[in-house]
């Protein structure tokens, strides 16, 4: 079980972000973490990386506490944050160089160039990463994430403004990924769950309303479309 | 930690903005020291470098914060710190880092000044007529002044998200622990309130081991100044309420 999250939950001041969730996640399989905007489910994601502390709750990542063992449970992230931060200053390669050198990864030359080819960056290797465009920043956040072979990947709207060569691109990239690997990813699109995710988790105003596989969600909601299904759940 | 002081000091380097503060500064410097009259070395007619070493803190206040004004503040605009926060680093390793970065620009700011002390060796009678040793200790007390005003620096590069104000309230902050209890120690002559806030102040540790005397107690007072203040950035990030 790589992912065990135990009522976790988060305040700002007054307001709760997330109310206390619990789920899990298993290896080999991609996790489709849906809900509206303001649900809570970035939060929830930052959480699990280390980047917010909980107000309360725990959650496990491949055996170790977020709590406790936060260094090991980092090096066992790979984390897209949302709107993909980049240091548009540095180079392709300066960049990805410098997120491995701070995973001590190895044969960092050698890593680097195998990233580059994974996400198909390879045209745009020796240009500045403000230089650009949205499509091929966001391969380059997925690099960063990919590039320490994290076990569990976590990525916040992986797909989002994306044109659709590049929506199908990426989309085969995660799925062959998540055959290893723990995938959670957020999204907003439906057809892209349907085509990708294994397992669905809704939340709604920071409380888990749906937590099931595909395949169940539509026969215990009889309902084949899960742009319904999520209507359903998220407008009360 | 090492790949993070990198790419600091890296971005540094690569953009204008370091070269441009540096050489205003070391323009300043020269401007101030060899050519306007009022506090020229050469009208002054001693061979020593201590007008230097008054000037060098007033010009430190404007340079150190703009070196270090960018180093938290940029990432918290652009939104970018996720991407250390989530690293396998602690809070105090980046800080750390940068802090580092900006102390390594500091030092490279300083070195074209030791053209200073060679001018004055060459132009003292007779020839190498200064007082070698003073000058090494002035050096050593105005590195631990850069490396307290930096501190400084990081510190209010870390409470918002606008480096304008960062800038400014380093400067502030510098100029305050720098001459301020100086200042307000006057209220309280002759009193050990007094004697307590001159000892608080930056100046009277600075002058003491400008002196060429290495005090204990002047070195604890800078290590524990760097310390409280990065302390304070820890917990000014370890938040993240932003």
């Amino acid at each position: 079980m790589s992912i065990k999250v135990k009522e976790l939950a988060k305040n700002f001041g007054q307001q709760k972000a997330v109310g206390g969730i619990s789920f899990e996640a298993k290896p080999g399989r991609i996790l489709g973490f849906l809900g509206p905007n303001g649900a809570g489910k970035s939060t929830t994601m930052k959480m699990l990386t280390g980047y917010l502390v909980p107000s309360s709750g725990d959650a496990e990542i491949c055996g170790k506490s977020i709590l406790t063992d936060e260094l090991a449970v980092k090096r066992a992230i790979g984390y897209l944050p949302e709107n993909t931060p980049l240091y548009l200053d540095m180079y392709v390669r300066e960049f990805l160089s410098f997120v491995a050198q701070t995973y001590q990864i190895e044969n960092l030359a050698h890593r680097v160039e195998e990233v580059i080819k994974q996400v198909g960056l390879t045209p745009e290797q020796h240009k500045k990463i403000g230089m650009l465009s949205k499509g091929y920043k966001q391969r380059i956040g997925l690099a960063q994430a990919i590039i320490h072979q994290p076990q569990v990947l976590i990525l916040d709207e992986p797909t989002s403004g994306l044109d659709p060569n590049q929506l199908t691109d990426i989309r085969a990239l995660i799925k062959n990924l998540g055959q290893d690997k723990t995938v959670i990813l957020s999204t907003h699109i439906m057809q892209e769950v349907e085509a990708i995710c294994d397992d669905v988790i809704i939340i709604n105003k920071g409380k888990l309303v749906a937590n099931a596989s595909l395949a169940e969600l539509k026969k215990t909601h009889a309902s084949q479309s899960l742009e319904e299904i999520f209507k359903k759940l998220t407008l009360i | 930690m090492y790949a993070v002081f990198k790419r600091e000091l890296f971005s540094f380097l690569n953009s204008l903005m370091a070269y441009i503060t540096i050489g205003i500064f070391l323009l300043a410097c020269a401007l101030l020291l060899w050519f306007f009259p009022d506090t020229s070395i050469l009208d002054y007619g001693y061979a020593e470098l201590s007008s230097f070493f008054n000037l060098a803190p007033f010009l430190f206040m404007f340079l150190i914060p703009a070196i270090t004004m960018r180093s938290f503040a940029e990432e918290r605009r652009e939104g970018t710190y996720v991407l250390l926060a989530t690293r396998p680093l602690s809070d105090l390793q980046i800080i750390l880092a940068k802090y580092f970065a900006c102390v390594v620009l500091l030092f490279f700011a300083l070195i074209p000044t030791l053209v200073y002390y060679y001018s004055i060796y060459e132009l003292g009678y007779p020839k190498g007529n200064i007082d070698t040793g003073a000058v090494i200790g002035s050096y050593l007390g105005l590195f631990l002044l850069g490396k307290a005003f930096t501190a400084i620096g990081i510190f209010a590069s870390s409470i918002t998200k606008n480096q304008v104000i960062a800038f400014a309230v380093a400067v502030f902050l510098c100029f305050f622990t720098y001459s301020g209890f100086d200042s307000i120690s006057k209220v309280f002559e002759l009193q050990y309130l007094g004697t307590v806030l001159v000892n608080l102040g930056i100046n009277e540790h600075y002058q003491s081991i400008s002196r060429g005397v290495l005090d204990t107690r002047d070195l604890i007072y800078f290590i524990s100044f760097v310390l409280l203040f990065l302390g304070l950035t820890k917990l000014a990030i370890g938040g993240r309420k932003w």
